[in-house]
Formats: C-alpha cells, sequence, structure tokens
C-alpha cells in the first residue's frame, strides 16, 4: 500500500491523475449545480419564517462549508510536507489557498446580503462572522507570504507553518454559535440529531453542498496541475510533456 | 529519534501549544465573546449600568404596544426566567414579531427599561414550509421542536 501512495505522491503521476479526473468533475458538479439549483430555487417550499429570502442558504452554507474544507486540506497538506517532505502537497497546498479564500469571501458576502432583510444588518461582529473573517485573512495571508518568498522550497515551508498554526481557527468558527451567544444562528445539519430541516428544502442543500465540493477538487486539481509543472520546470519528464529536448 | 519523528513531535506540540494558547486566551475573554446579555443577566446586575450594551430575547407574546403617532415601540423581551422591557424608536426588522428571538442594542436607564438604539432579529435554525409549520403548531406544546 504504501508503494501505492508513493507512486501517486509523486508529481508525475499526480499531473497525469489530475488531468484525467478534472474534465469530468467539472462536468459532475455541473449537472449537480443544475439540479441542485433546480431543487432549491424552483422545488422547495418558501419557509415559515423568512419566505423566500431563505434560499440564499443554497449558495451561502456549501461556501462556508467549502472554506473550511479548504483551509483542512491546506494545513494537512501542509503537515504533510513539513513531516514527510512530498513536493505534491506543497503544489497543493499553494493550489487550494486563493480557492479557499474565494469561498470564504463567497460565504463572507451572501451571509451579509442575507444579514440585511433577516437580522436587519449587514454585520455584526459576533463570535461567528468574526472567525470567519479571519479565516479570510489567514488565506490572504498565506498567498501574501507566497508571493513574498521568491524561493518556492522557504516559501511552502513558511505557508505550511502558518496554515498549521491557523487551523486552531476551524473548531472556533464551528462552535462559536454554541459556546457564545452570537446573533448566528446554531448550526441546521451538522449537529447531533436529525438535521432542523424539511426533507424537501434538505435534498437541495445536500446537491448543492455535493457540486461545491466536485467543484473544488475538479479546480483543485486544475490548479495543482500548473503548480506541478512550475515546481519540476527543470525535470525529465516536464520537458517530455512539453516535447521538449535534453536540457540546455 | 528519526528526524522525521522530530519533525512530527515539534508540529504536534505545535497545534497543541497554539491550541492551549487560543483557549486561555478565549477564556479571558469569556465575557466580551458574548455578543448579548439577556434578562436574567441584567437582573442579577453583570450587566454594565452607564454603558452600551446589547441584550437578546425573544418578545414576549401580546407585549407589544406601537405608538400610533410615531414609531415608538415598547415591547417586554424574555428569557423564560426573568423580563425586561424595552423601548425603541425606529423601523423594526421584517423577522420582528411576538415570539420571535431579538438583540437589541442600547443601555438601561435609570428605570430599569431598556432604551434600545437599534433592533436586530435573530432567526433559530429550523427551516420548514409554512403548512409544516402550522400543523406543528397545532401540536401539543410538550411535542414541539
Amino acid at each position: 500500500m504504501f508503494k501505492t501512495l508513493h507512486k501517486y505522491a509523486s508529481p508525475m503521476h499526480f499531473h497525469a491523475l489530475a488531468r484525467r479526473w478534472s474534465t469530468p468533475l467539472l462536468w459532475l458538479s455541473a449537472v449537480l449545480f443544475a439540479a441542485g439549483l433546480a431543487g432549491g430555487l424552483v422545488m422547495a417550499p418558501a419557509d415559515y419564517q423568512q419566505g423566500e429570502s431563505f434560499r440564499i442558504i443554497y449558495v451561502h452554507v456549501p461556501s462556508a462549508w467549502l472554506s473550511m474544507f479548504a483551509y483542512m486540506v491546506m494545513a494537512g497538506a501542509g503537515a504533510v510536507s513539513l513531516i514527510w517532505r512530498v513536493k505534491l502537497m506543497d503544489a497543493l497546498a499553494r493550489a487550494a489557498a486563493p480557492l479557499g479564500a474565494s469561498f470564504t469571501a463567497l460565504a463572507l458576502a451572501t451571509g451579509s446580503l442575507w444579514g440585511k432583510p433577516m437580522w436587519g444588518t449587514w454585520w455584526v461582529w459576533d463570535a461567528r462572522l468574526t472567525s470567519e473573517l479571519l479565516l479570510l485573512f489567514l488565506y490572504l495571508g498565506y498567498m501574501a507570504l507566497q508571493s513574498a518568498i521568491d524561493d518556492r522550497r522557504a516559501a511552502a515551508r513558511a505557508g505550511a507553518v502558518l496554515a498549521v498554526v491557523g487551523v486552531v481557527n476551524i473548531p472556533i468558527i464551528h462552535y462559536s454559535v454554541e459556546w457564545w451567544s452570537t446573533l448566528h444562528q446554531p448550526a441546521t445539519i451538522t449537529r447531533l440529531g436529525a438535521p432542523a430541516m424539511a426533507t424537501s428544502m434538505l435534498i437541495p442543500l445536500l446537491l448543492m453542498a455535493l457540486a461545491f465540493q466536485l467543484l473544488f477538487f475538479a479546480l483543485l486539481f486544475i490548479r495543482a496541475r500548473s503548480e506541478l509543472l512550475e515546481f519540476e520546470q527543470r525535470s525529465l519528464w516536464v520537458r517530455e510533456l512539453l516535447g521538449q529536448g535534453s536540457p540546455r | 529519534m528519526t528526524p522525521r519523528r522530530r519533525r512530527m513531535l515539534t508540529i504536534g506540540l505545535l497545534i497543541a501549544g497554539m491550541a492551549l494558547a487560543t483557549g486561555l486566551i478565549l477564556q479571558a475573554f469569556e465575557q466580551n465573546l458574548m455578543y448579548f446579555y439577556s434578562p436574567a443577566d441584567i437582573a442579577a446586575g453583570k450587566a454594565p449600568p452607564d454603558r452600551d450594551f446589547r441584550i437578546g430575547g425573544m418578545v414576549v407574546e401580546g407585549s407589544v404596544q406601537r405608538d400610533p403617532q410615531s414609531l415608538a415601540v415598547t415591547f417586554e423581551l424574555t428569557d423564560y426566567q426573568h423580563q425586561t422591557t424595552v423601548q425603541y424608536t425606529g423601523i423594526l426588522p421584517d423577522l420582528f414579531r411576538e415570539g420571535q428571538g431579538i438583540v437589541a442594542h442600547g443601555r438601561l436607564d435609570a428605570a430599569g427599561q431598556f432604551k434600545a438604539r437599534e433592533v436586530l432579529a435573530k432567526h433559530d435554525e429550523n427551516y420548514m414550509p409554512p403548512e409544516v409549520a402550522a400543523s406543528l403548531k397545532k401540536a401539543p406544546p410538550g411535542v414541539r421542536p
């Protein structure tokens, strides 16, 4: 088993794997998006309290989940890279950061649009909103660090340390609504017991979550491929791939 | 110890140290992280008497009194243990209604009434179609979610 792992952790094999999978993943994600949006925006009934406004949940909740998932990928890849020195993990972490930042920004923006009509405000400094904003700054800090250090190995190591240290923010985001009194309501789905949501509303939400998840992996693979090509530009397999001759 | 083991240990200690430090900081700022006080906190004298703070609770059914001449409104806020009277002048959010959770920002006056400058609606984590909510209302209170 260790041998197979080792094989797929090699940049060349991962590059081939990512090239094979990114397009099918994109298509599958598009189909799920269509189903989820039709289910969420058309077929699901209006909410008893919030009316039609609750439908923004179909973008807000999946992007908020992905904002945390992408961070776990980035921090996990960072930790593996620090311990086992796997080049592939550096590429994955670098590829995940802008994706996570985008999902975080999307979650904050849709949350703000939702907050204005329902709560009566665009923004409050409660524990949930503040910790999610901190997550955005962690991503931006990671990306700034990557572009500030010229040496790729050094940049990857510094970034990995930052990502691993910042991982303490993830449980804080998740449990903020339980530990402290917040304006944001507690979790509907990721809680013990049955989800506090009617099934006809829940199914489109799960479809959207899966669509976002697959989109994330498709984009991660595409971005990681270009990172790998850049990392490994002097290696033989990249030259062969690009149809170039022997090293100059 | 192999270098790999050492790195693994370093990272484990790094995360544990960060978690401990963050935990202590959050513990120290416990009160500041609370977004609002409850009527019970106010009854217990925990709320600051001479500066702005937030109060959260449920609007008591049948307690909302609107002034027909202006936007002024008075209502009772409860956490099912204590009640506080809230006065507010302005436009209320769409979700404001009796039995709904709200958060108000303002301060206590000398009479112990809460003068709100801002009222925000808090909604719960339950989502269901209106028909389901209506049939749940008909059920005896004990089985309501």
